[in-house]
């Protein structure tokens, strides 16, 4: 199959089969990704993000997750075909991915050089001691002062921010064509947040790296991102370059996740703040309403809302939006 | 580390003269040695001369200091029964148990944490269900009644192993060991399996916890992240982890494996210190009796203070300082 995107997410369906019945945490998500290009996809905690970015690495815990349609194009190939062994080529080397807790995403009792070695070892073929040089040479491109000594150390020697930057370090390793970020930001104080932020875009630039950053503050990709992915509940519910998401704002839960963006310097240092423009909370993925998801948090919901779900439809170049305010008649 | 390692050589030496003081007490006002050395007929001169010999009559105050020295230099007296120095008995003893010892904790830690190991990784597949019934059995069942049952089968019924002795041995120094012959490996396995039953199913379930736990940790997603191998990920990034407590568990129960493995050795007339012991306290040999207990403590806190040590090196959160 071929596709004219580097990264190509159709119709991807992911479910969880747990006591309480089958979850389905990503239910028909469809998204690209151009190279060196930034996508922001934003949404509440437990809107499926993780989940799509773990299928797109095929790293779900099976059981009791599971694949269940859809495909991942990628440099002409279907990740949902391949095996687990294919799958490990591209995985790290081609497609990395860094994780929300730094404090928990590296191995504690490995040294911090050990574990960015590994990446070299594995994908470029290197022994030990040309890994443990490339390894200090990345911990200095991620601006960690004396590398050569802390690729010595053990992750709990260094502080949150320094084993974050340890980890961009490990995933843009091998230079991979994505790097997938889920919330790289989400548990650090803000005034780190900023630095980690840079150095991903810095590092970026020089790799030419395509960077999926996960997050569910708009604010942190307001200005970095060149497209942004709005989820709920499983689904794509708008879609838009950022500065036409952030002007020509069309779906009513986007709204709230704009007026919820907090002031700069308005938040205190490393708590977050609820989504207090949007009334309720996000609905248990088996309590999830009949017509639009989030109808009972909608200000607009409408007769409609309650009996058929929107498609998400194209409303401009590349903006597309699932809400029935933005439906012409005859389609309805 | 070395300030570490030496405040627990202080903290064992007081541990050792506490045992040593219960020991003296504890023999003193606990039958009378004279009935036993003097015989049941001897006469009331004859019982008196004995006391005197042994210096039963003096102050117990006088005793015990004359007790503590000697145990100091390292003398424990000679048994009332052999007459010939109760630490030189012992540890002519000491390698057989020793090795009875450390095979049987070679078995359960090889094949706990493999099939640990095995466990965590296929849960659901009948090899899976097997193990874990099997250690449930290792578990609940006693220590005589593993080894009533290998001897059964393999000594009786399929006649492949000896069921007593030990076998060839072979003198290197002052160590006489088994493990140089065939027939002492023979002679070894039956009771090194019944030693390490019981551990064998704890390492199993320890590591079967340890590695669900960390199965699930976030670091093994970071590692399947880049690409490694199952293997890998299982091996090295997990296996390491879980290595932390089940190093420590096996190291303690080395000690206690040394020191108590008194049934085995009964069961297979193992010529260790744990049947020596059992023929001395029905021979009343007192001597005997604290020596071991002596040498028991001994060997437990050099290997508890071996096990932080081991313990430090394993998990670099953990620096004693
Ligand atoms: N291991 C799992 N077992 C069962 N359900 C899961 C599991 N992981 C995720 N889910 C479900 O998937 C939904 C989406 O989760 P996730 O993708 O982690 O959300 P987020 O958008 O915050 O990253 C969650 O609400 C949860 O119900
Ligand atoms: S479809 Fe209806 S309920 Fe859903 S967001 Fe649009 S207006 Fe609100
Ligand atoms: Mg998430």
């Amino acid at each position: 199959m071929k596709s004219e995107h580097l990264l190509e997410v159709l119709d991807l369906k992911t479910s969880f089969y747990t006591f309480e019945g089958v979850a389905r945490a990503v239910n028909g998500v469809s998204y690209y990704l151009d190279k060196g290009e930034t996508l922001g996809i934003v949404g509440e905690s437990g809107c499926g993000k993780s989940v799509t970015a773990s299928s797109v690495m095929r790293i779900l815990p099976e059981p009791p997750g599971k694949i269940e349609g859809g495909t991942i194009l990628f440099d002409n190939q279907d990740l949902t075909k391949l095996s687990q062994k294919q799958m490990r080529r591209i995985r790290g080397g081609r497609i990395a991915m860094i994780f929300q807790e730094p404090m928990t995403s590296l191995n504690p009792v490995f040294t911090i050089g050990n574990q960015i070695s590994e990446m070299f070892i594995l994908h470029k073929g290197m022994s030990r001691r040309e890994a443990m040089e490339a390894s200090a040479d990345m911990l200095d491109r991620v601006q960690i002062p004396a590398p050569k000594a802390r690729v010595h150390e053990y992750p709990h020697q260094l502080s949150g921010g320094m084993r974050q930057r340890a980890m961009i370090a490990m995933a843009l390793a091998c230079e991979p064509e994505i790097l997938i970020a889920d919330e790289p930001t989400t548990a650090l104080d803000v005034t780190v947040q900023a630095q980690i932020l840079d150095i991903m875009l810095k590092l970026k630039e020089d790799t030419g790296t395509a960077i999926q950053m996960i997050t569910h503050d708009l604010g942190v990709i307001a200005e970095t991102s060149n497209r942004i992915v709005v989820m709920y509940a499983g689904k794509v519910v708008e879609e838009a370059g950022t500065v036409e998401l952030f002007t020509k704002t069309l779906h009513p839960y986007t709204r709230g996740l704009l007026a919820s963006i907090p002031l700069l310097g308005s938040r205190s240092a490393g708590t977050q703040q609820s989504l207090s423009e949007i009334k309720g909370t996000v609905p248990s993925l088996f309590e999830i309403p009949s017509g639009c998801a989030f109808r009972q948090r909608c200000k607009h919901a409408m007769k409609i809302c309650a009996e058929r779900e929107p498609e998400l439809e194209q409303v401009g170049s590349g903006h597309a939006v699932r809400c029935w305010l933005h439906i012409p008649q005859e389609k309805r | 580390m070395a300030t570490y390692i030496i405040r627990r050589l202080l903290q064992g030496i007081i541990v050792l003269l506490a045992v040593s003081t219960v020991c003296f007490v504890m023999f003193r006002y606990t039958g009378d040695p004279v009935l036993m050395l003097a015989g049941k007929y001897a006469t009331q001169e004859e019982r008196e001369h004995v006391r005197h010999v042994y210096g039963l009559d003096r102050p117990v105050h006088e005793q015990y200091i004359s007790f503590l020295g000697g145990v100091l230099q390292g003398d424990f007296g000679k048994s009332y029964v052999s007459q010939i120095d109760a630490l030189d008995m012992i540890l002519e003893r000491f390698p057989a148990t020793f090795e009875l010892a450390s095979t049987a904790i070679m078995i359960s830690f090889i094949f706990g944490v493999g099939l640990g190991v095995v466990v965590s990784v296929w849960p659901s597949g009948w090899l899976s269900r097997t193990i874990m019934a099997g250690s449930l059995f290792g578990i609940s069942i006693p220590t005589f009644l593993i080894g009533i049952l290998l001897v059964m089968f393999f000594s009786v019924y399929i006649e492949i192993f000896p069921s007593f002795g030990r076998g060839d041995t072979v003198q290197i120094g002052f160590w006489r060991t088994g493990l140089l012959t065939a027939s002492g490996w023979q002679h070894i396995l039956l009771p090194a399996l019944t030693l390490s039953g019981y551990q064998l199913a704890v390492l199993i379930r320890l590591t079967r916890a340890g590695m669900r736990e960390t199965l699930s940790e976030e670091y093994i997603k970071t590692a399947k992240a880049k690409g490694l191998s199952p293997a890998k990920v299982v091996l090295k990034h997990a296996l390491r982890n879980v290595m932390i407590p089940v190093v420590t568990i096996t190291g303690l129960s080395f000690g206690e494996l040394i020191a108590f493995s008194i049934v085995t050795e009964t069961i297979f007339q193992w010529p260790g210190m744990g049947n020596l012991l059992l023929t001395s306290i029905f021979e009343t040999d007192q001597p005997i009796i604290v020596t071991y207990i002596m040498l028991a403590a001994c060997i437990i806190l050099t290997i508890n203070i071996l096990v932080d040590v081991l313990y430090a090196f394993l998990n670099p959160r953990i620096r004693y300082d």
